[in-house]
């Protein structure tokens, strides 16, 4: 079977849309851009990363760095300082708030990218009687904002007594529309029906089908969908700051703790929001292609 | 040789009798792959779904019965009250003051935005060097917190040494009142969204302009138009459909915002006279800062209906938008035909 399959996956594998239209678009438009265009990128990329810098030169002085005037562009010592006061400030629990974001963050997107990749397969590849309704289903509760839900979500999780408990946030998040939504678009783009017809043919089961056609295509989107399912959910923080409390939170609920705590030191805030910041900053030095192309891919197909 | 001669007059008799067996010998495995066939969608979708009607659609509609409802903390229970937690929301000024915040944070965001957005994506699409270390540079902002881009913010926007202030003092400018006056508040917070949104609509807009046929470039270079009324013939125009997606998405977005007002001062409750005080904001508050259960269910579907309304004008107006883009999604189908041929 598996020698069977491999051939067809081959061309899988060369008709990734990506690598189709990058081969298109480039090269066309001859003409090498000028100065003023890197001059304007320049600034953009500059006031891109200047909050980041800023936070670092406040996070690296001391209290009265803020409040003065003719304060220095060049960054003080007590970074280490000042992140240390963060992480063994029993209040903030920021080693906990850590491990509850990157638990969390992860478990949501592997979450979604296996029930998202199970539900775009069927809707992409697999014709059933009311697909194409429950496919127009799902994309219209894409429109429902959370907050419908955050006060009944809120009751069911305190009868349970949940509140507080990192599960309580992780529950609610574990699919996704957009994430069944982007598959099926990945899939139907990418898998040829004449591929799953000779799986079928060759007397493969569905499951069977699904694992070695649907997920082998499926992989560069199942990596997009986990990175930006994995930036969402870090960085959520409406439903974790209802839902959390100080003893339990995740980083950005930990830096609004941070600032009611500290609300006169800003440079233990900055220095602070720096730290939870690090972790993503790592993520997005290792994968900000992937999440670029991401973005680029997703749009043309939304 | 003598085995290829052998084997078709060894099984030729034994295919014989096959045709007539075959139905029974294949219909276990034939029921089965028929039931396969059957039920397997359906069960591939069937955990998005059931999910969904935990987390989802049960709580919307549960929204619903309380925002019909005085509910009781202490009994977890409530008593129909009819229409009279939405008609105590309409006559709040307070929830006034907070629509007209939303919508002013939301305009101030969504159409600098957008239109930084259109000038970065123009940028990125000429020839450039390093093309990838650019476009990731300008999603550099994304990945950061909302909270934490408003923790920095605010910070920045200070009103006494804040950087900004500090800035406009220096160069013989009246320092602003960022935490006092609604609509300088207002900007400050539609810089934060603007700051973290900015480049990844750049780099939705920037794919759409990649899909533009590079021959309508061509030929308008031919009929001698400029790069400017290029952009504003062909660019613009094509882009139409990504442009509405971008709005309806910083709609949505815009009208829900939250994690920015909250944390722009350290009281979080939206300013001192409800300066920015916005709608999810003032959801928060009645929620969990009153613990009023039956106004914020009704607080929430009345932002629900704003959205909806929002959503169905902008789709209108897509709608009679994409009809007139109908030709190039001909063309460019045309095009990918003939890339995958070559």
């Amino acid at each position: 079977m598996s020698a069977i399959s491999t051939p067809p996956l081959a061309v899988v594998e060369e008709n990734l849309p990506n690598a189709r239209r990058n081969r298109r678009t480039t090269k066309i438009r001859g003409v090498r851009a000028g100065f003023w265009v890197y001059l304007g990128l320049g600034v953009v990329i500059v006031s891109a990363i200047f909050p980041y810098y800023w936070s670092f030169l406040i996070g690296s002085g001391d209290a009265t760095t803020i409040n003065d005037p003719n304060m220095s562009w060049l960054p003080g010592g007590n970074f280490i300082a000042n992140a240390l006061a963060v992480v063994n400030d029993p209040a903030v629990n920021f080693w906990l708030a850590l491990w509850n974001s990157i638990f969390s963050s992860t478990v949501i997107a592997a979450s979604v990218v296996i029930f998202s990749t199970l539900a775009g397969w069927a809707f992409a590849k697999l014709r059933f009687p009311g697909g194409k309704w429950l496919l127009a289903f799902v994309v219209a509760t894409m429109a429902v904002p959370m907050q419908l839900g955050v006060v009944p979500l809120y009751l069911l999780f305190s009868d349970l007594g949940w509140t507080g408990q990192i599960g309580a946030i992780i529950i609610p998040a574990l699919t996704s529309a957009f994430g069944v939504f982007w598959m099926t678009q990945y899939l139907s783009q990418t898998v040829p029906d004449e591929l799953i017809e000779a799986a079928r043919v060759d007397g493969a089961s569905m499951i069977r089908t699904f694992w070695t056609v649907g997920v082998t295509a499926a992989r560069p989107a199942a990596a997009m969908l986990f990175l930006f399912t994995f930036v969402g959910a870090w960085n959520q923080f409406f439903w974790p700051f209802i839902v959390l409390d100080r003893q339990s939170p995740t980083l950005p609920v930990a830096l609004s703790l941070l600032q009611s705590n500290y609300f006169v030191d800003y440079s233990i805030v900055l220095a602070g929001v720096l730290l939870a910041t690090i972790p993503l900053l790592i993520l997005f030095a290792l994968a900000g292609k992937q999440l670029v192309s991401g973005i680029m891919a997703g749009a043309v197909k939304g | 040789m003598t085995s290829t001669a052998t084997r078709p007059t060894a099984s030729g008799p034994d295919d014989r009798p096959k045709p007539e067996r075959a139905p029974r010998v294949l219909s276990f495995s034939h029921r089965m792959s028929r039931w396969d066939l059957k039920v397997s969608p359906y069960l591939y979708i069937s955990p998005f779904f059931i999910l969904f009607a935990i987390v989802g659609l049960f709580p919307i509609v549960y929204t619903a019965v309380i925002s019909f409802q005085e509910w009781d903390l202490v009994r977890n229970s409530g008593t129909f009250v009819g229409f009279d937690q939405y008609i105590w929301i309409l006559s709040q000024a307070d929830f006034w003051v907070a629509l007209r915040n939303t919508f002013s944070i939301f305009l101030l965001s969504s159409v600098p935005q957008i239109v930084l957005a259109l000038f970065i994506a123009a940028m990125l699409d000429r020839n450039i060097r390093a093309k990838t270390f650019w476009r990731m540079s300008v999603l550099l902002p994304y990945v950061m917190a909302p909270v934490a881009v408003a923790l920095i913010f605010s910070n920045m926007f200070g009103d006494n040494h804040g950087l900004v202030n500090n800035i406009l003092t220096s160069v013989g400018l009246d320092p602003i009142a960022w935490h006092k006056d609604p609509f300088w508040s207002h900007i400050a917070i539609a810089t934060m969204v603007n700051f973290r949104w900015t480049g990844y609509n750049a780099l939705i807009l920037l794919a759409a302009m990649q899909a533009v046929p590079r021959e309508y470039y061509e030929a308008a270079t031919v009929d001698g138009a400029n790069a400017f009324r290029q952009f504003w013939s062909i660019t613009l125009p094509s882009l139409k459909p990504t442009l509405i997606f971008v709005v309806i998405t910083s709609t949505i977005g815009g009208l829900q915002i939250f994690d920015e007002p909250r944390m722009f001062d350290t009281f979080g409750r939206g300013g001192a006279a409800n300066q920015w005080l916005t709608i999810t904001l003032y959801l928060y508050n009645i929620g969990w800062g009153e613990f009023n259960f039956g106004r914020a269910a009704a607080l929430a579907w009345i932002l629900f209906i704003i959205i909806l309304a929002i959503g169905l004008i902008n789709l209108g107006i897509t709608r009679r938008l994409v009809r007139d883009e109908g030709g190039r999604g001909v063309i460019q189908r045309r095009r990918r035909r003939k890339g995958a041929q070559q």
